[in-house]
């Protein structure tokens, strides 16, 4: 077990601008910054879409190609053709987050119940009123699920990303590999898997929180329905 | 709710459990890290390192020897020397090019032989059982620390011995590996007391290094001599007075079983004819950008050398 | 384009190993899943384990698992065995949660009905309730199918085969016909490995192309 865990518990691996806590910051913005700019892109998209109901074959075709694009291609062909730097990196995992963003925005609000939808026009509610006060709140579990699967996916490519220069918790286990140093490859590979877990628990809580209890699936005799 | 805690203790217990029987051997993944068998007798196993010109040597060392009729076969871009030369030393490859001067530090940390002559004498009897290197070549190429020139012009610096002062303003990009090289950072300490601001892990001498360098992210690299991008940007290689980078001499490194008349003869061919303005022409060639095979290159070269 | 041409050879070596490294951790995992979802659709403890750490090993970056895996079974880090492994409990995974509800949601009078006719446990499940299963079944197979062929590019950065090697080729000589092939390759797989995973789903259960 000292392979696994001896580069983890030596302290003098916490430390300094290539420590842990800095390497851990560097990755969760990455993480943010890619996940926030997707959210941007994606769920209006992808709203809009399931609001009116056109062009959902489009989107779902587009979503599972995007979904089938292979991250370390995409991430060395935007780095050869835009350079270094942050940007190429973020671009590459902006573009991977996006679908499970997209499609949950679009499954979502296109599975609200019909009736539902008709009650709040009938009701009065203007198109836009209809879409953020009565489908959005509805879709919640689905769009959540979506910016979770989103931000899974996004801390686990951002390791890649340090194949192509970038800073985070990747760095550990490409350096490892350079230096024949498994502790620290391993180090860093336990660092990202232990983060993933942690990042999709913070986000299953704030579903929790966020997400009407109307909505909760309820326990009956028959098994767990919706 | 506690039913999820309850699968979560159960995962952790499992998990430990799992670790505990699991690695306890502790036998060290990246040790003979091989994908396998070694090569039948009369095979003989090429291997190169992660960057193009030891692709580049690996091809020609190749293609000299299947001319000779010898069969080979290739295992290329397996990664830095800490990763292959274990490879080499169980028999997964059994050829592999080489540098001079890095592979006697490899071999014995506190070499301190720097020319060509005496490095190669040091080589021969620092490497060990089972492995022998054959004739070197004239061609050399160097880790070399480059700089823009503005860099050089603003401090003035032609050497490392120049630039040491200020070494803490600069942040340093290289391969990781170059943080513990004797050569590396550990070099540049102890031989110009230059200790930079911080270190960016890049690669070896590849498209990151020259990337970083030219967009100002970095203000040294770690690069190698006969690579023409340093002139093309009209970058400064500092001079080393010191001698911090041995000489580097091209050659090849064998398993001694596999080196019979017949390979010998054929890689000692190659050697007496390589020198360093051939090999930057060559990594020239090969960075044009149609990107010919490092095979063809190698084959067109060895055709008109006469080999 | 003539790139791509000139080396038709290594395209095809290539795709050989991504094909394996894909292809078998989906019947891996296939195999695999089945038992572990019935179990989950029969019990309630064992669902609440095996779902629980279905989630959390899905959660596990590619990557990360390819790099402890040499740790914990002995394997070296070169080892394409790691690269099964570690697809393999992906597709794991992702399929014990579909197969459960899709056993879960199998109607009761459905499988009362087989049982009355004379239907022994076993063979019940194998003849009926699976079947049913099956469309879910193949659509957890094909989301599994595409993240696999995606994830085996990632492990060309520590080294094995498989179309990755023309992204980390490509990038090293600065390249992109190189990359964009591959990129392309993988996407052609892809579809290719998606249509016969709806076809063969098709033809494995001809009751819903009945009536229409």
């Amino acid at each position: 077990m000292n392979l696994l865990t001896s580069w983890l518990f030596d302290p003098t691996n916490w430390s300094g601008p290539t420590g842990v806590p800095a390497r851990l910051l560097e990755h969760l913005w990455y993480t943010a910054l890619a996940l926030a700019i997707a959210i941007v892109i994606g769920f209006p998209l992808g709203a809009l879409v399931g609001h009116t109901k056109r062009g959902g074959f489009v989107l779902v075709g587009a979503a599972n190609v995007l979904r089938a694009l292979p991250t370390v291609g995409v991430l060395t062909l935007v780095v050869l053709l835009a350079g270094i730097g942050l940007v190429p990196p973020i671009a590459a995992l902006t573009l991977l987050a996006i679908p499970p963003i997209m499609a949950g925005a679009y499954a979502g609000i296109g599975a609200v119940e019909p009736v539902v939808v008709d009650a709040a026009r009938g009701v009065g509610m203007r198109e836009r009123e209809v879409l953020f006060q009565v489908e959005i709140p509805n879709a919640m579990p689905l769009i959540f699920g979506g910016v979770r699967s989103a931000a899974l996916q996004v801390v686990a490519t951002a390791t890649i990303a340090a194949y192509v220069g970038l800073g985070g918790l990747g760095r550990y286990v490409f350096d490892g590999l350079a230096l024949h140093d498994y502790p620290q490859m391993a180090g860093g590979a336990i660092l990202v898997a232990v983060l993933a877990v942690l990042v999709e628990l913070v986000l299953t809580g704030v579903q929790r929180l966020v997400v009407s209890p109307g909505l909760r699936p309820v326990r009956t005799s028959g098994g767990i329905q919706r | 709710m506690k039913r999820t805690v309850a699968g979560l203790v159960t995962v952790l217990v499992a998990a430990l459990g799992l670790t505990a029987c699991g690695g306890g051997g502790g036998s060290d993944p990246l040790a003979n890290n091989n994908t396998g068998s070694q090569s039948p007798s009369d095979t003989i196993t090429v291997g190169s390192a992660n960057f193009a010109e030891s692709q580049l040597l690996a091809e020609i060392y190749a293609a000299a020897l299947t001319k000779a009729g010898v069969k080979v076969t290739k295992k290329l871009n397996i990664g830095s020397r800490e990763t292959y030369l274990p490879a080499l030393k169980d028999g997964s490859i059994d050829l592999i090019p080489e540098y001079s001067g890095v592979l006697l530090q490899y071999f014995k940390k506190d070499a301190t032989a720097t020319s060509a002559d005496d490095v190669y004498a040091a080589l021969q009897k620092a490497v060990p059982d089972g492995l022998s290197v054959l004739d070197k070549s004239a061609a050399e190429d160097k880790d070399a620390i480059v700089v823009t020139k503005e860099t050089a012009q603003k401090y003035n610096a032609k050497s490392l011995a120049d630039i040491a002062p200020h070494c803490g303003d600069l942040i340093l990009g290289s391969a990781p590996e170059f943080q513990k090289r004797p050569d590396g950072i550990p070099g540049l300490q102890k031989n110009y007391n230059c200790t930079f601001k911080s270190f960016t892990s890049l690669d070896a001498d590849g498209p990151l290094t020259v990337a970083a360098l030219s967009q100002g992210s970095i203000q040294a690299a770690d690069m190698f001599t006969t690579d023409s991008t340093i002139e093309k940007n009209g970058w400064v290689v500092l001079e080393d007075p010191k001698f911090n980078f041995a000489a580097q001499n091209v050659l090849p490194l064998i398993n001694t079983k596999k080196a019979s008349d017949a390979v010998k003869k054929a890689l000692n061919a190659v050697s007496a004819k390589l020198d360093t303005k051939t090999l930057t022409e060559l990594n020239t060639k090969l960075a044009a950008p149609d990107k010919p095979d490092a095979s063809k290159v190698a084959s067109d070269w060895l055709a008109s050398a006469g080999l | 384009m003539t790139w791509v041409f000139d080396h038709l050879g290594l395209l095809g070596d290539l795709t050989v190993t991504h094909v394996y490294l894909s292809v078998l951790p989906v019947l891996l995992g296939l195999v695999i899943a089945v038992p572990l979802g019935w179990a989950a659709s029969r019990w309630r403890p064992a669902r609440a384990v095996l779902l629980t750490v279905s989630g959390l090993l899905y959660t596990i970056p590619s990557l990360a698992l390819i790099v402890i895996l040499p740790a914990l079974i002995s394997t070296k880090t070169l080892d394409p065995v790691n690269v099964i492994i570690t697809l393999t409990v992906y597709t794991i995974a992702l399929l014990v949660r579909s197969i459960a509800d899709a056993l879960s949601s199998v109607p009761p009078t459905v499988v009362a009905a087989a049982t009355a006719i004379g239907y022994r446990p076993f063979k019940r499940f194998v003849g009926v309730e699976f079947p049913l299963a099956v469309p879910v079944v193949v659509a957890g197979l094909r989301v599994a199918m595409v993240s696999n062929i995606s994830l085996v590019s990632v492990g060309a950065l520590i080294g094995i085969a498989g179309y990755g090697q023309l992204f980390t080729n490509g990038f090293q000589l600065q390249f992109v016909t190189e990359i964009v092939t591959g990129i392309v390759a993988t996407l052609l797989l892809a579809l290719v490995a998606d249509l016969l995973l709806q076809l063969i789903g098709r033809l494995v259960t001809p009751w819903t192309r009945v009536g229409r």
